[in-house]
């Protein structure tokens, strides 16, 4: 038995070339490429007492850990997009060695090309819009004018008093702030399929905890789109007639095709969840 | 490595936490742990991490990263003496079940602050 795992970030086509020199994935090891049935995949080695199961069920759970490997993950993914198509794996996916890796290349090389075409060529974006708030409307009128000068408001022959009014107002600051909610989600529908008829592919994530997403504002749709260079300033102009009015559109990317390679390879038939450090990966049951 | 990719069209609307040169720097981390956690390809490697482990770190993560201020602000930190270090399971199973009292008090917490300043809608929304 090692004590040295084998971290799997991505795979991608075989195009011969070495993998960028320099490229670190996970506590700073050297990424090499694992090359069989014309795929290549990228990998690391990683330390067992931290990467095997019982330890990583414990660090997975502490944010600076995961944060660390997600950011090397992530930066491994991204420097490998640059250059070819690129099929990201989810984080933490690990093997006992270099052969399990190429089984794996071989074994699903048909689900590795389909992804991999399906991405090909393209690019993906991150679209968050933001219901803004209204402004809050001033005091205004007989509230402030009855409070300072008795019950004498134009406009409102009847005494309201102070009190009254400002629930009056509160209310109908809420309802202003209802309503310009309500308006940036349906601008923000048809946002997304204005996008979408660019895109070459569009799917909506959970839109984010304002503390996550770093804004006060309510995130009114998340986005991701699938988009292939030649239609980028179409997309800028469907962007751009979108922005104001109540919601405000952020752009993120490119971003590796995070959201249009997923494919779950982990539902053989046939092959149960596997106990524990098997050391054969499932057997592929299609005959390949 | 060179690039012969078309310059993008789009970058001049990157969010300020991306920089515009060919390096991009590190980004939001909520952007990225949504990513590299829920998307792409997923395969059973020969260390198996339980779907489980992932959802609870989903759901600390949502406390953490999602309101580490007010969380500290009612005495919540227990993600700094973290109960599952200990791997204790009777211990471990009192301990989840206090977290999930008190996350869904601070969820509930966050909710009636939220209502104050926006309307009950955008919660179910979120759901």
């Amino acid at each position: 038995m090692s004590d040295i795992g084998v971290y799997l970030y991505a795979v991608t086509q075989d195009t011969g070339r070495a993998p960028p020199e320099g490229l670190r994935g996970v506590l700073g090891h050297e990424v090499t490429a694992v090359r069989r049935a014309g795929l290549a995949a990228y990998v690391s080695e990683v330390p067992l007492d931290q990467f095997g199961e019982e330890p990583l069920r414990r660090l997975l759970e502490e944010l600076d850990w995961v944060e660390d490997v997600a950011r090397s993950h992530h930066r491994v993914v991204e420097t490998l997009s640059t250059g070819t198509p690129v099929a990201p794996v989810r984080l933490v996916t690990v093997y006992h060695g270099l052969d399990q890796v190429g089984d794996l290349l071989t074994r699903r090389r048909a689900d590795f090309l389909r992804v991999l075409c399906r991405v090909s060529g393209r690019r993906e974006w991150g679209v968050k819009a933001y219901a803004t708030r209204p402004p809050e409307r001033p005091p205004e009128g007989p509230a402030s004018e009855s409070a300072a000068s008795g019950p004498a408001g134009a406009g409102h022959g009847t005494a309201e008093s102070p009190g009254t009014a400002y629930l009056r107002q509160r209310k109908e600051s809420l309802r202003g702030r209802r309503e310009a909610w309500r308006s940036a989600a349906e601008r923000a529908e048809r946002l997304h399929a204005a996008l979408g008829e660019i895109a070459d592919g569009a799917c909506r994530h959970r839109p984010q905890d304002p503390h996550l997403s770093g804004r006060d504002d309510v995130m009114v749709l998340n986005g991701a789109y699938l988009l292939d260079p030649a239609r980028e300033p179409e997309f800028s102009e469907a962007l751009a007639a979108f922005r104001g009015e109540g919601m405000e559109v952020e752009l993120t990317g490119p971003w590796a095709p995070y959201s249009f390679t997923s494919l779950d390879l982990d539902t053989d038939p046939g092959t149960g969840t596997t106990g524990p450090g098997a050391d054969t990966p499932e057997e592929g049951s299609d005959g390949r | 490595m060179t690039e012969p990719r078309p310059r993008p069209v789009l970058r001049e609307s990157y969010p300020p936490s991306v920089s515009a040169g060919g390096g991009r720097q590190a980004g939001n981390l909520g952007d990225i742990l949504e990513r590299v956690l829920d998307r792409g390809i997923v395969i059973a490697g020969d260390i198996r991490v339980n779907l489980l482990d992932i959802e609870l770190l989903t759901i600390k993560l949502r406390l953490v990263i999602a309101s580490v201020d007010t969380a500290r602000e009612l005495g919540i930190d227990w993600w700094e003496h973290d109960p599952w270090l200990s791997g204790r399971d009777r211990e471990l199973i009192e301990e989840n079940r206090r977290l999930r009292q008190r996350l869904a008090a601070v969820e509930d917490r966050l909710g009636e602050i939220r209502e104050s300043e926006w309307p009950r809608e955008v919660e179910r929304r979120r759901e």
